[in-house]
């Protein structure tokens, strides 16, 4: 995989010219949000794809399934979250073919894309996204984080990109153990309708999915409701003619 | 027009940019500028039933060093204008004793309260004159004849008239707190209790902010500072040991003399002489 000229130029490919590897993104999703509840985990993504500061794809599925137990939400370049997937394929596919009633939990793909996106790191050609894996098996629930540096961490609740300033606040502050259902999606519903409100990159068209020691279930897109109707926003000058 | 006339005069007012190439030169060698005092901060407002609520943390830092553990960063304007300032701690206080004066004498011109816009113009003209390098981000609120208003004002001189408002450091965790429970028709203590928790999460989630919240409510002909409303950071281990400084010095004798009677105080007496 890749050209082996590494031993030439050192890995400071910046020095010598011939090859490039990516230095920065072109497609790119917005956050992800998610979540520990009572039965499982809930996670929230919009369906937006940015190509710089254009709203270029508005049907992007940010969350998949990864084998029975774990599901899978990237933020960051797109076309390296499909090449993950890829590599995600190739090692349930292994899994399966063992047959031995076994099969990779959350922990295992949380671990193994640690590996891939730290070593990656390390050749100077990043995976650029933040991975979001949450599952459970036998019970137990997980829920972690990688990084495009991979740096990885499991937690509660987790959030990426804009998430990490906007959503974890109120995560913070409003999430318990054992969250009904119906709770965690009014949780990540809220958290949701802050990005939208003030993350440029997100679109009101949302996914929720659930996983449970049952199996995956991920929503059909759906929008927020917002408010706009502010009585300040109508004349916001009254009173002080020629501000603005 | 030669140059040399021009060294012998100082400048009269402004910036005077001559060190700027000595500073580029230092720079390149490697010298490092000592960082300046910055509010990293979280600085919110917001409009309700009767007035105005103004909400800040107290804590001033440099670099990563907190320098003040408990500033005021809620700024006096006028009788029924506060100003919560983020950045540059002397580029705000600058800036808003020079407007709170400025403003202090339009009163006594003009005979009349000042009015929010006015500080609002004020402001934003003397920051957009240094290109935004006054580093102050200011939430100017108050109530004057025409209402209540709330202001933001950014570095550049560009402002927003809003229902609420957050800036500095914390704000994004701040306007977080807002945009999910903010409704218009608030009454004091829900307003109180919202620009609070707004602060706190400033506070808790940001690490250029902490300490303690300040709140300053403003309404028709009354205004409320409440310096240190909210501590949830209080200093909770104290050692039990207590403090036990080695003895280096022996104490030969002990006299204690009371210096009262010795002085005479006369009432009264001359002004001081220059």
């Amino acid at each position: 995989m890749g050209f082996s000229s590494e031993t030439k130029q050192n890995s400071l490919l910046s020095s010598e010219p011939g090859i490039q590897r990516t230095q920065y993104p072109y497609v790119t999703g917005s956050s992800v949000v998610a979540l520990k509840y009572k039965d499982g985990i809930l996670m929230a993504a919009d369906m937006g794809g940015s190509y710089g500061s254009t709203l270029r794809y508005k049907s992007l599925e940010r969350i998949k399934p990864v084998g029975k137990h774990s599901l899978i939400g990237a933020s960051g370049e797109i076309s390296d979250f499909q090449e993950i997937m890829h590599y995600l394929d190739d090692q349930v596919l292994n899994d399966n073919m063992w047959d031995d009633g076994n099969s990779l939990g959350p922990k295992e793909i949380h671990s193994y894309l640690t590996r891939v996106m730290y070593n990656r790191r390390n050749k100077f050609d990043p995976l650029w996204n933040t991975l979001v894996l949450g599952g459970v098996k036998k019970g137990q629930k997980f829920l972690g984080v990688v990084t495009m540096i991979g740096v990885n961490f499991e937690e509660n609740h987790v959030a990426t990109g804009f998430g990490n300033h906007m959503a974890q606040p109120i995560l913070r502050s409003e999430w318990h153990e054992n969250l009904t259902f119906e709770e965690g999606v009014t949780l990540l519903e809220k958290c949701m309708r802050v990005l939208l409100y003030r993350d440029r990159s997100a679109v009101n068209k949302f996914q929720i999915a659930k996983i449970t020691e049952e199996g995956v279930t991920i929503s059909q897109p759906y929008a927020l409701k917002t408010f706009w109707g502010f009585k300040a926003f109508e004349n916001p000058t009254a009173g002080a003619d020629g501000s603005w | 027009m030669s140059n040399n006339s021009c060294m012998d005069l100082p400048a009269k007012g402004g910036f005077s940019f001559d060190l700027c190439k000595r500073n580029a030169m230092l720079s390149q060698k490697g010298l490092k500028l000592p960082p300046f005092r910055k509010t990293g901060t979280t600085i919110v407002g917001l409009v309700f039933q009767d007035g105005v609520i103004l909400g800040a943390d107290t804590r001033a830092t440099e670099g990563p060093i907190v320098c003040d553990k408990n500033c005021e960063k809620i700024h006096y304007m006028a009788p029924n204008i506060y100003c919560c300032g983020a950045g540059t701690a002397a580029d705000t206080e600058a800036v808003t004793d020079m407007v709170s004066s400025q403003l202090q004498l339009h009163r006594y011109h003009t005979g009349r309260e000042s009015r929010v816009v006015t500080a609002l113009t004020l402001l934003k003209k003397h920051l957009f004159n240094y290109q935004g390098h006054v580093s102050a981000a200011l939430v100017l609120g108050g109530v004057d004849c025409t209402g209540p208003h709330l202001h933001t004002i950014y570095p550049h001189g560009s402002t927003d008239t809003l229902p609420f408002a957050t800036m500095g450091s914390g704000s994004l965790a701040a306007m977080s707190v807002f945009e999910s429970k903010y409704k218009e028709g608030l009454s004091r203590d829900e307003g109180i209790k919202l620009v609070s928790e707004a602060v706190c999460s400033g506070i808790f989630n940001d690490l250029g902010s902490g300490s303690n919240v300040d709140v300053c409510v403003i309404t028709k002909g009354h205004k409320e500072y409440l310096r240190n409303h909210m501590l949830p950071n209080p200093r909770t281990y104290v050692s039990e040991r207590g403090y036990s400084f080695p003895k280096k010095t022996e104490v030969l004798m002990t006299k204690i003399t009371p210096m009262k009677e010795k002085v005479e105080v006369t009432e009264g007496g001359d002004a001081m002489e220059e």
